[in-house]
């Protein structure tokens, strides 16, 4: 039981990679990968910041602002420079990989014994049921302030950037800064999800990101596939299907692992499953 | 209303493929005007037209929107007077995003698209009986994805919402050439109905000659990027549509 816990606790602190995927891929129709660099980013900042007894209200906001940054700067390549955004992506993330590293001063970073955000509030005894509470609290509000952001004009614009860029510039926006604050926006949610797994985990690792882009492509097209099936349109529901995808996607793996997969293949077995549900509506017929 | 003086655009200067679009054109359009712009493929029509919204901008010469140069500002600057009906319907509108979202996109073109949620009641019951106006019984599905709709359904939104916000200037990029005769006739008929009532300045380009002829108060036809012909007032209105014909010929 404890096991599917963990995958549960892990599925919420991806729910903000996922999030993050939502945004720049299915919002803005933008493929973009420096979801490694940045994720990791969140993770090292979050470490190092505790380590030298930053207090958590100044830890949450640098950890946004650096993930942001590096949104921002694959943004900037993107459309000031006009560089395919995969390649962008790439860039950023590769740069990252020497940031992250200077600034862990080192290749893993322990946190034991540090007052994390799951050690500061203790709502119940029992430690894991006390972090699964104050991530789904977490979470739920970060869940909440997207669907707001979504549901304001500025939201709207921002959705219509992805769908027609024509149109959009016609009616006032300039698309290239409204997909440079939305990849900032998608890696600040990414950060966060460096930020929660480091305290989740008590450690920060400087190749905790490798290949975490998947777990929010994968989260979000199990959460598409759901979207499409059930035909919603609704923003919440949408966002809560996506943070579903998460755990889901947490609890495929745990399942795998569970039967006995050697931990060896953890990825091929990601990229197979992956590949399973974006072909699950092509091999079923079901496809529009 | 739209003064150009003195534009050039050239594409892939200095290339094999250089192509002179557009060639040393002085145009006025007067407030309220509505003009008809032929001319054969690579006549430079469209490029008119992508000068004017800003979507390019000119080699030379200078370009002034009621009273103002706005010869290098982008186009998403130029939108406070001017609104656009593209030739895909599919461009005009945003396919996920439900009417109503259209809508209040289209109604915020000249403000500030801000951190407050606008979509109120209020909001929606002006656009449902905007929509009403169209007779298409689109006002009760507002809260539908846009996509969903024909070309001809899209065009004809993509038209009302134009006029959410305050708009001077409409350009009509052949709005109606992706669409089936009858839908084409009706998006036709709304927007000359919307350039009387909101005496809205307006260009139109099209291939349809019958359009040019019933549509309009000034008529241009276009050829390698000069003006070959311009006629307005009575001129245009007793201009038979053989005459156009003939200008082709």
């Amino acid at each position: 039981m404890d096991f599917y816990l963990t995958a549960l606790l892990q599925g919420l602190c991806f729910a903000g990679i996922a999030f993050g995927i939502y945004i720049s891929m299915k919002i803005f129709n933008i493929p973009d990968i420096t979801t490694d660099g940045s994720y990791t980013l969140g993770g090292v900042v979050t470490g190092i910041m505790l380590t030298h007894n930053q207090p958590g209200y100044i830890i949450l906001p640098t950890v946004l602002l650096a993930g942001a940054l590096a949104g921002a700067l694959t943004g900037i390549i993107h459309t000031k420079l006009k560089i395919n955004a995969l390649l962008a992506g790439i860039l950023v993330m590769t740069a990252l990989y020497s940031v992250n590293l200077t600034i862990l001063g080192r290749s893993n970073l322990p946190l034991l014994s540090m007052p994390t955000l799951f050690s500061v509030v203790n709502l119940i005894t029992n430690v894991n049921q006390n972090s699964l509470l104050i991530l789904i609290g977490f979470v739920l509000i970060v869940a909440l302030i997207i669907g707001y952001l979504l549901k304001t004009d500025f939201g709207i614009a921002m959705r219509a950037t992805g769908n027609s860029e024509p149109m959009v510039r016609a009616l006032g926006v300039n698309t290239d800064r409204m997909k440079i604050t939305g990849l900032a926006i998608a890696n600040a949610l990414t950060a966060l999800s460096g930020y929660l797994i480091v305290q989740l985990q008590g450690f920060a690792d400087i190749s905790m990101g490798i290949g975490i882009v998947i777990v929010g492509l994968g989260s979000v097209i199990i959460a598409e596939t759901i979207i499409n099936w059930l035909q919603i349109t609704s923003v919440w529901l949408s966002l809560i299907l996506v943070m579903a995808g998460a755990v889901i996607f947490q609890f495929v793996l745990a399942f795998t692992l569970y039967i006995g997969v050697d931990a060896n293949l953890l990825k091929l077995v990601t990229a197979a499953f992956v590949l399973l549900i974006v072909g699950f509506p092509r091999l079923t017929g079901r496809a529009s | 209303m739209i003064q150009l003086s003195n534009i050039n655009k050239t594409f892939n200067t200095g290339k094999p493929n250089q192509v002179t679009a557009i060639n040393n054109i002085d145009l006025d359009i007067k407030t309220g005007e509505f003009v008809v712009i032929v001319g054969s493929n690579g006549s430079g029509k469209t490029t008119l037209l992508n000068l004017v919204s800003g979507n390019i901008l000119p080699n030379s010469g200078s370009i002034t929107i009621d009273g103002n140069n706005v010869t290098r500002l982008p186009e998403h600057k130029r939108s406070k007077w001017i609104a656009r009906i593209f030739q895909n319907p599919l461009l005009g509108t945003a396919a996920d995003l439900s009417i109503i979202d259209n809508f209040r996109l289209a109604a915020l073109r000249t403000k500030a698209k801000n951190l407050s949620i606008g979509k109120n009641d209020q909001f929606k019951s002006l656009v449902k009986d905007r929509i009403a106006t169209l007779g298409m019984g689109l006002e009760d599905k507002i809260e539908q994805p846009i996509g969903t709709l024909s070309g001809g359904q899209r065009q004809a939104l993509t038209l009302l919402m134009s006029v959410m916000d305050t708009c001077k200037i409409l350009l009509l990029d052949e709005p109606t050439a992706a669409l089936d005769p009858r839908s084409a006739e009706n998006v036709l008929r709304i927007a000359d109905s919307l350039i009387k009532e909101y005496q809205l300045t307006a260009i139109l380009v099209t291939h349809n000659l019958k359009d040019a002829g019933n549509y309009g108060s000034r008529i241009i036809q276009m050829g390698e990027g000069e003006i070959l012909k311009d006629i307005a007032g009575t001129e245009k209105q007793s201009l038979h549509q053989n005459e156009l014909f003939n200008w082709f010929g």
